[in-house]
């Protein structure tokens, strides 16, 4: 088993989306959370934010140091995402399009690096 | 058959087989190779069964390699062969394996770009300087293209199957264009170096295998049959001076008529099926023009417009005004190109310069060839136009 992240990305500055259709999003992908846990490839899922909630925190040299807002400074931000274990890449897509479908959006699929052997 | 002909048959066949058998494409290759330098040194003449002898070599050569590596990969197909040593110890290629490893070199996952590159370097065993040149391109690019596709594979666990029933609708066609646009870069290479006739024919070749494999999928039989029966008019389309040739002033009995034959036989069995798709009424379209001694024109049209409706796409759009030229006239197809839009493609000027001299429009087909000139691909094409603008100045 392989464990994928299952991305949303939200750009901004785009018009956001009538409470209705938000609603319908909401619905929808508690549907899909709820295929996932029952089959178990849920690992975890959430959404995000606005990305102007973030703040970055780096430590170098015995400093830390704060700067306010998202690392990348583009206007694509991460919004949500899925960790989930599947058997291979296939399985992740056909999730992927189910998730696509449901939060209207999307989906960027990449896979986690294998754990290190103990 | 020499052990090049040994190669060029099985190496696809084999790595295949041994990619199942070790559970990665690279180790696979790498035994396969080891298997045919060990065949270089041994064999004098050649065993019964020469495919079976290389997956046996290889999967022998790869187990000693791998007990001296400790690798991830290693020991992961270590564990995979010691699984399966319940098997036959004589294994040969097993045709399932080309068709795994033809979907998982198609994944919709991998750019398009990759997809036939790897193809041709797995399944058809082409080393990557012939893929370079049978595409123009560097050899460090697709080097890279086959490097990152692997990659991609192995990272992300990209599946060694063959998809279910249900995923072929969005599967399938990728194979289909993959083995489509290898046999068309062939084709389109006019001026005939070696290199891009081997492209046709290992289409031809990976096609028939698919068919093979897929009995049941009727647009698989239209794409063979399409391939064949463009294949089949090959030795026509060239006059001995090197000359393009047009359909109407083929001399047919220069075609290949067992080719012919066969593709006719594949679009009837298609047709019984009564599930049409894009590359079955194309190949339709193509038995229409191999069958008797002219083109039946209407029949084309009625196979254009079902095409169309199909897949509304640009270059359709212009082949099916050709056959609304023959059937309703020069002016209605010429009203049917103007909002064409196909940027870059040569053949909608020369389609419209020859509605233009049909229409006695001399000066407007003038230009319109000069366009179709200065966009034309290979000399071939630019030198057969060029001898049609020539034309327009003398009285006919």
């Amino acid at each position: 088993m392989k464990q994928y992240m299952l991305a949303v990305h939200m750009v901004e500055g785009t018009p956001a989306p009538s409470p209705q259709d938000m609603q319908r999003a909401y619905d929808q992908v508690d549907k899909v959370n709820q295929e996932l846990q029952a089959t178990g490839a849920w690992v975890f899922g959430g959404g995000l934010l606005p990305a102007d909630s973030a703040t970055v925190v780096r430590a170098e040299g015995g400093r830390t140091t704060m700067t306010d807002g998202p690392f990348a400074e583009t206007k694509e931000q991460l919004g949500g995402f899925w960790v989930l274990r599947c058997k291979d890449l296939d399985e992740a897509l056909s999730w992927a399009a189910k998730c696509s479908e449901a939060c209207m959006g999307p989906v960027e699929v990449r896979p986690f690096e294998d754990e290190p052997e103990s | 058959m020499d052990l090049d002909g040994v190669y060029r048959a099985e190496y696809g066949r084999c790595v295949a087989t041994l990619v199942r058998l070790l559970g990665d494409i690279s180790l696979a290759e790498e035994a396969v190779q080891d298997a045919f330098a060990v065949a270089l040194e041994k064999w004098d003449t050649l065993p019964p069964n020469p495919g079976a002898w290389i997956v046996t070599t290889a999967r022998n050569r790869a187990i000693d390699r791998l007990r001296r590596e400790s690798t991830r990969e290693a020991r992961h197909a270590q564990a995979l062969l010691l699984h399966q040593h319940d098997e036959p110890e004589e294994v040969g290629p097993v045709r399932d394996d080309q068709l795994r490893l033809i979907f998982t070199c198609c994944h919709p996952a991998l750019a398009p770009d990759a997809r036939t590159a790897l193809t041709l370097r797995l399944l058809g065993g082409l080393e990557v300087p012939e893929i370079a040149r049978a595409y123009l391109m560097p050899e460090a690019t697709i080097a890279q293209r086959i490097v990152r596709a692997k990659k991609k594979i192995r990272d992300t666990g990209i599946p060694y199957r063959v998809p279910a029933e249900q995923e072929l609708p969005d599967r399938l066609p990728p194979v289909l264009t993959v083995l489509y646009l290898m046999f068309n870069e062939g084709y389109a290479a006019t001026s005939g170096s070696l290199i891009r006739t081997d492209l046709c024919a290992e289409a031809i070749r990976l096609a028939r295998e698919l068919a093979t494999l897929m009995p049941d999928e009727p647009e698989v039989l239209g794409l063979l049959a399409l391939l064949l029966l463009t294949e089949a008019r090959r030795p026509a389309r060239l006059s001995p001076a090197g000359e393009l040739v047009l359909l109407p002033d083929q001399d047919r009995s220069l075609w290949n008529h067992a080719l012919i034959a066969e593709g006719h036989d594949l679009v009837r069995r298609c047709l019984r099926r009564n599930r049409p798709g894009p590359y079955q009424i194309q190949a339709a379209i193509n038995a229409v023009h191999t069958d008797g001694p002219a083109t039946d024109w209407q029949q084309v049209l009625a196979l254009y417009d079902q095409l169309q409706a199909l897949a509304p796409t640009p270059v359709v759009a212009l082949n099916r005004a050709v056959a609304v030229a023959e059937v309703h006239g020069p002016a209605l197809a010429l009203a049917a190109l103007e909002h064409l839009e196909l940027p870059g493609y040569h053949l909608l000027p020369a389609t419209r310069a020859d509605l233009l001299v049909r229409l006695g429009r001399a000066r407007e087909a003038a230009a319109a060839y000069d366009e179709a000139i200065a966009l034309a691909g290979n000399e071939t094409e630019r030198a057969f136009l060029r001898t049609r603008r020539a034309g327009l100045d003398r009285p006919s």
